[in-house]
């Protein structure tokens, strides 16, 4: 017989937002259960070597790799979250709340009062001939094997998107040791950060707007590239091609929400491309169309890691509180985060997000 | 145009350099973030309460030279690396450019590097004159590089070669 385990929390994803909500579900007294598929806490954050913008609620000027930590140490001072590493969430069974995983291979269930979906997202990727080749990488990997494994990818890159992911590898990229013959973006514009884009233009490589890739070569591995120019309508315009020599293709075309979870909760779903494909429907505080429910971070749309930690902590209260936890200072916290999150989002860049988030309001 | 290729124009720099007179008078920080992102490190790291006080987290930073001193704090709390502290009072013919840097190898006191505008092309040669690398930097570290006091504005990176 499988006995279920229960608790009154249970997170799901230990990224910047899983964390937050563990930390501020479990001071405000709740008992939590915080599940990761890998051996270390922190997500995506392990391998961004890079220091954070926002302001200093959001750990601005701090690496992503020490905020891992600190948010990490925060969680495990706390007598009352239990953390399961290399917990892989297998489902949801709707019907009776149950969560099901497997660790130490074996495959374990736990029934929480609460549930907080803060799975993150996955890279997308792109079709172009030959984009099977050994060589090619989606940018995330491209990080991982680097910082976290220490080991690069190649000698030679194409980098192929000009969002902050794009604009971030390639630095680092730089940082050790590798050349980038390009980066090129399908958009008129960058995507990234300005300052980011600055970076990698100081240290010689071209940032080519409009442009995409054609197709890769090589026999065995990836050889090179053809990228060629796109016009108004996004349409390549033949003659245009040009011919990259590149070991290593990294694909940092965005990210798209890793919901499958929610699906199979029965939350109601909405595709709204501002925040990366198909997203939740929330209230303020976070919580879906299924009672008891909450999400945070990147699975609720995709957006910077510094919202990602706001959400994480008021998910994490509006659990608690709904259990009867932190009653008397639940408001003023709850609030505090809704008006961080509100000035994170404020500006040109936050503009898109706002978009989305119109859309998916309970 | 800056949003299509990272570099920004002649147009944008105006709104940034400090006046001349200024710049006649030592070190100044130059702010080269033309985009409204959230993002204040700058202002909470001035300890002179030259950078103004962000009404909204997306403004970006206004400083006041008269205050600011040239000490570089704000230089390696910057996420974005784009902030600079240029002196051209540092000699008759050179100006000392104090720059993030977050590359190996490191360049030593003395050492001649090459000279990288904002594309990455080289420009001239200098001379490191001092290498930044206290804990609060966290692993940002300012190289002051004297240049020719006439690309004060175009330097913002070095090159080192091995280290002979």
């Amino acid at each position: 017989m499988i006995c279920v385990q229960r608790t009154e929390i249970a997170i799901v994803g230990a990224g910047p937002a899983g964390l937050s909500a563990a930390a501020s579900a479990a001071s405000a007294g709740a008992a939590v259960t915080l599940l990761d598929r890998q051996e270390q806490c922190g997500g995506q954050l392990i391998k961004q070597t890079h220091a954070f913008f926002g302001s200093e609620k959001q750990y601005a000027s701090v690496r992503g790799i020490d905020i891992a930590r600190l948010l990490t140490e925060q969680v495990r001072a706390l007598p009352n979250v239990e953390i399961l590493n290399e917990a892989t969430v297998l489902g949801y069974y709707q019907d009776d709340g149950v969560l099901a995983f497997e660790k130490d291979d074996r495959f374990q269930k736990i029934k929480p009062e609460r549930l907080i979906i803060a799975t993150g997202a996955s890279e997308r990727t792109l079709a172009f001939p030959n984009n099977d080749l050994p060589g090619i990488y989606g940018a995330g990997a491209v990080q991982t094997l680097m910082n976290v494994y220490g080991v690069v990818p190649g000698r030679r890159v194409l980098m192929v998107g000009a969002g902050n992911i794009g604009l971030i590898v390639s630095y680092q990229l730089l940082q050790a040791g590798v050349e980038v013959a390009a980066i090129i973006e399908a958009a008129p514009k960058i995507g990234g950060y300005l300052v980011h884009a600055a970076k990698v233009r100081r240290m010689g490589v071209p940032i080519l707007t409009s442009w995409t890739i054609k197709m890769a070569h090589g026999q065995d591995a990836v050889e090179g590239a053809t990228i060629w120019q796109l016009d108004e309508k996004w349409q390549p315009v033949p003659g245009t091609e040009r011919e990259l020599e590149v070991d290593v293709i990294c694909i940092a075309v965005g990210l798209s929400p890793l919901a499958e979870l929610l699906w199979q909760a029965g939350c109601a779903m909405k595709y709204v491309p501002e925040l990366g494909g198909h997203v939740p429907v929330r209230s303020e505080l976070m919580e879906t169309t299924v009672p008891g429910i909450y999400v945070a971070g990147d699975v609720a749309g995709v957006e910077e890691a510094s919202s990602a930690m706001v959400e994480g902590r008021l998910a994490g209260l509006a659990a608690a509180q709904s259990l009867g936890y932190g009653l008397t200072d639940a408001a003023g916290l709850i609030e505090e985060a809704q008006r961080q999150l509100e000035s994170l989002r404020c500006g040109p860049v936050g503009e898109k997000i706002r978009r989305g988030l119109a859309q998916v309001g309970r | 145009m800056l949003e299509k290729t990272g570099v920004p124009t002649e147009q944008d720099l105006a709104g940034v350099i400090p006046p001349r007179e200024r710049l006649a008078r030592g070190p100044v920080a130059v702010i080269e973030c033309f985009q409204r992102i959230p993002c204040n490190p700058c202002y909470t790291a001035c300890k002179q309460g030259a950078i103004r006080e962000f009404a909204d987290i997306n403004d970006p930073p206004v400083i006041d030279f008269d205050r600011c001193n040239g000490c570089a704090l704000c230089v390696s709390k910057c996420p974005g690396l784009a902030i600079f502290v240029v002196d051209e009072t540092y000699s008759a013919d050179r100006a000392l450019v104090k720059l993030p840097y977050e590359f190996l190898p490191v360049p030593a006191r003395g050492q001649e590097v090459d000279l990288l505008n904002r594309e990455g092309r080289v420009v001239g040669r200098g001379r490191v004159e001092r290498v930044q690398n206290a804990k609060v930097q966290d692993r940002t570290l300012i190289i002051w590089v004297a240049v020719p006091k006439e690309l004060s504005m175009e330097v913002r990176n070095i090159k080192v070669g091995d280290c002979q």
